[in-house]
């Protein structure tokens, strides 16, 4: 009797994980909005000195500190208004847009890659050297975030790459920590024991087995300190550790604005507004992924 | 139970020792020669140089700088500041009320509007009053808090002549710091004003340093609400016939604040992060401006000596909350 072949379901067969994602995090109306927003900022990020009227450095020594066009003494020239230099606040905001993006795929791939992998190491490394990988991070973790950076830039010196590098360090504990206890509750079940059993080496264990399995509260985390990283690099930039002037960076505008806080209000309130609404707007994306990604919290 | 605080107490020490290694590499790990950074452009004589080199014990190898600087902290022994010329300790401990009362103050707000902004919010779940609350606590959770403060300066001291921008209380008033709270001192003093110029320079530092915990405290009780609400025994007490008020307010709330109150805990390190930004903005002489300052100055003892100490109290205070976790919880216990 000739076996007659039989169908195996394909993954081709079954709705797309993508597209289960895409399901779950549409329902989710505010996190629709948080992508609109956000794909809105990298737009802006990627082709700033394209959509900018002026060129963010240059000075027109004969508008200072003019008001954005709607009030009185404004133009449209200026749609923004000018800065106490006479730079246009729009051109230099909207090149803003591009530090924070940097700072932020930056910061997050950095933390992100060499936390995973110091985090698997943790998950799978005899239980001695987990122990010191993990007080490790327990002492870095024990300083608060800013301090750290701040000493950090202190003594790499103040500059943007700087602080990207300081911000780094400090987030990445947190990717240690996620990725070894997702490591931990997957490396016990019984498909990385059949790996193990057909002969999977470690490291095919730990990046092809076990790692995709722990990607989606690291994808979450990653989404969270996205902004973490660019709300941290203008506090820096704000305290003067971070960018340094006249780099249009959104936290260093806002510290060369302050002593003109009560004469000028839109050069005190138009950087602000553009950190606050590009992390907000990645923290409704978060929100949205976490709940896409967890069934459990899918209906609350 | 005891042999959970101790193992707490056992991963306690190994983190201690390594942040006063760190603290001790913070000068070694500056750029160049510390002693010569130190004196700045004005440059060193070669026999102050060699003196300050004693001084600070660089001549000697290392694991002995190391050993010494641990025996130095163990009794209270920081170092002196380069500016002030004052033991670091003392002026730690001189500034940190400051500190210490606007962060009581921002929690105090933080909790007093986030636990109810939570409970109402998981009451009337996907309502009108739910999506407004939990957006309201999303814009706190993303605020720059830096912008924040420019921003209430502008509206509250600017534009309403409300408050006043910066300080802990008016010029007017003085009177001996006998517990370094200003709002126990004003009143203290017995001065008419007095008190009341404390409570409004303290507004404004407070709804800043407090906006960000408040976020996180009504998003987490909404979230460990909605979790309690939909037990069993909630329904019983319900179907007993209780009124909402006790099921909701009794019957839930207790429940749920087990993890509202591990946040609250767990926030310390936040609100000291926030503490640096709020005292730099409203000149608050606390010990978050004397670290700015300090890594300013180049006061390189002063930012050693508050890194240590601020990063000890964070931990005191996290082990603190893990050993009541684990007294209120015990299946915490068992891991």
């Amino acid at each position: 009797m000739a076996l007659t072949p039989v169908s195996t379901p394909t993954l081709r067969n079954r709705p797309g994980r993508l597209h289960e994602f895409w399901y779950y995090f549409r329902e989710n109306r505010g996190a629709v909005i948080g992508l609109w927003v956000f794909a809105a900022f990298v737009i802006v990020a990627l082709f700033a000195p394209l959509i900018a009227p002026h060129d963010p450095t240059q000075q027109y020594r004969e508008h200072l500190l003019q008001p954005p066009f709607w009030a009185d003494g404004g133009s449209l020239t200026y749609p923004l208004g000018t800065d106490a230099l006479g730079r246009d606040m729009l051109s230099r905001l909207l090149h803003g847009a591009r530090y924070s993006f940097y700072v932020g795929i930056v910061v997050v791939a950095f933390a992100a890659s060499g936390g995973i992998i110091i985090g698997l190491l943790a998950g799978f490394a005899p239980k001695w050297l987990d122990t010191v990988i993990m007080r490790l991070m327990d002492i870095i973790l024990a300083f608060p975030s800013l301090l750290l950076a701040l000493v950090l830039v202190a003594i790499l010196g103040p500059s943007l790459t700087n602080a990207m590098i300081a911000i780094a360090i400090v987030l990445q504990p947190h990717y240690v920590r996620l990725t070894r206890a997702s490591v931990m509750a997957e490396r016990s079940k019984d498909y990385v024991t059949a790996a193990k059993v057909t002969g999977a080496k470690l490291p095919r264990l730990m990046f092809v087995t076990v790692l995709p399995n722990c990607l989606s509260p690291i994808i979450v985390q990653a989404a969270l300190s996205f902004s973490t990283a660019i709300l941290d690099a203008a506090a820096l930039g704000f305290l003067g550790m971070g960018a340094q002037p006249p780099t249009p960076e959104w936290g260093t505008m806002l510290a060369e604005a302050r002593e003109f806080i009560l004469r000028a209000w839109w050069v005190v309130t138009f950087p602000g507004l553009a950190i606050l609404l590009t992390v907000l707007a990645i923290n409704l994306m978060g929100d949205g992924l976490r709940d896409a990604f967890d069934p459990k919290l899918r209906r609350s | 139970m005891l042999r959970y605080v101790l193992s707490r107490l056992l991963t306690f020490l190994p983190t201690f020792f390594g942040v006063t290694l760190i603290a001790f590499s913070f000068i070694r790990l500056l750029p160049g020669d510390p002693i010569v950074v130190m004196a700045g452009e004005r440059g060193i004589s070669d026999e102050r140089y060699q003196q300050l080199r004693e001084q600070f014990g660089f001549d000697q190898p290392l694991m002995k700088q190391y050993l010494d600087y641990l025996w130095g902290v163990l009794h209270g022994d920081l170092g002196q500041s380069f500016v002030t010329k004052k033991p670091v300790w003392d002026e730690f401990f001189a500034l940190f009320p400051a500190t210490l009362e606007l962060s009581i103050c921002a929690m105090i707000f933080a909790v007093a509007l986030g636990l109810p902004a939570g409970v109402i919010a998981a009451v009337n779940r996907g309502k009108f009053f739910d999506r407004a609350l939990m957006s309201t606590a999303l814009v706190g959770y993303s605020m720059p808090i830096f912008w924040w403060a420019l921003l209430l300066i502008i509206v509250v001291s600017g534009m309403m002549g409300l408050t006043p921008v910066s300080g802990r209380i008016s010029l007017l008033y003085y009177f001996d710091n006998a517990t370094g709270f200003m709002l126990i001192d004003s009143l203290m003093s017995g001065q008419k004003g007095a008190f009341g110029s404390a409570v409004h320079h303290l507004i404004l530092p407070t709804i800043v340093l407090g906006t960000i915990p408040l976020a996180v405290i009504a998003r987490q009780t909404r979230s460990a609400m909605l979790e309690v609400l939909s037990e069993d025994y909630i329904r019983t007490a319900r179907a007993k016939g209780l009124s909402p008020y006790r099921v909701n307010g009794v019957h839930a709330l207790r429940n749920a604040l087990i993890p509202v109150i591990t946040v609250i805990g767990l926030s310390v390190g936040t609100l000291l992060a926030g503490a640096i930004l709020t005292e730099t903005i409203f000149s608050w002489p606390g010990i978050g401006k004397w670290m700015v300052d300090s890594i300013f100055r180049r006061d390189y003892p002063v930012v050693q000596g508050g890194l240590l100490l601020i990063a000890v109290m964070v931990m005191i205070v996290n082990l603190t909350v893990d050993v009541l976790y684990g007294l209120i919880n015990p299946k915490i216990r068992k891991r």
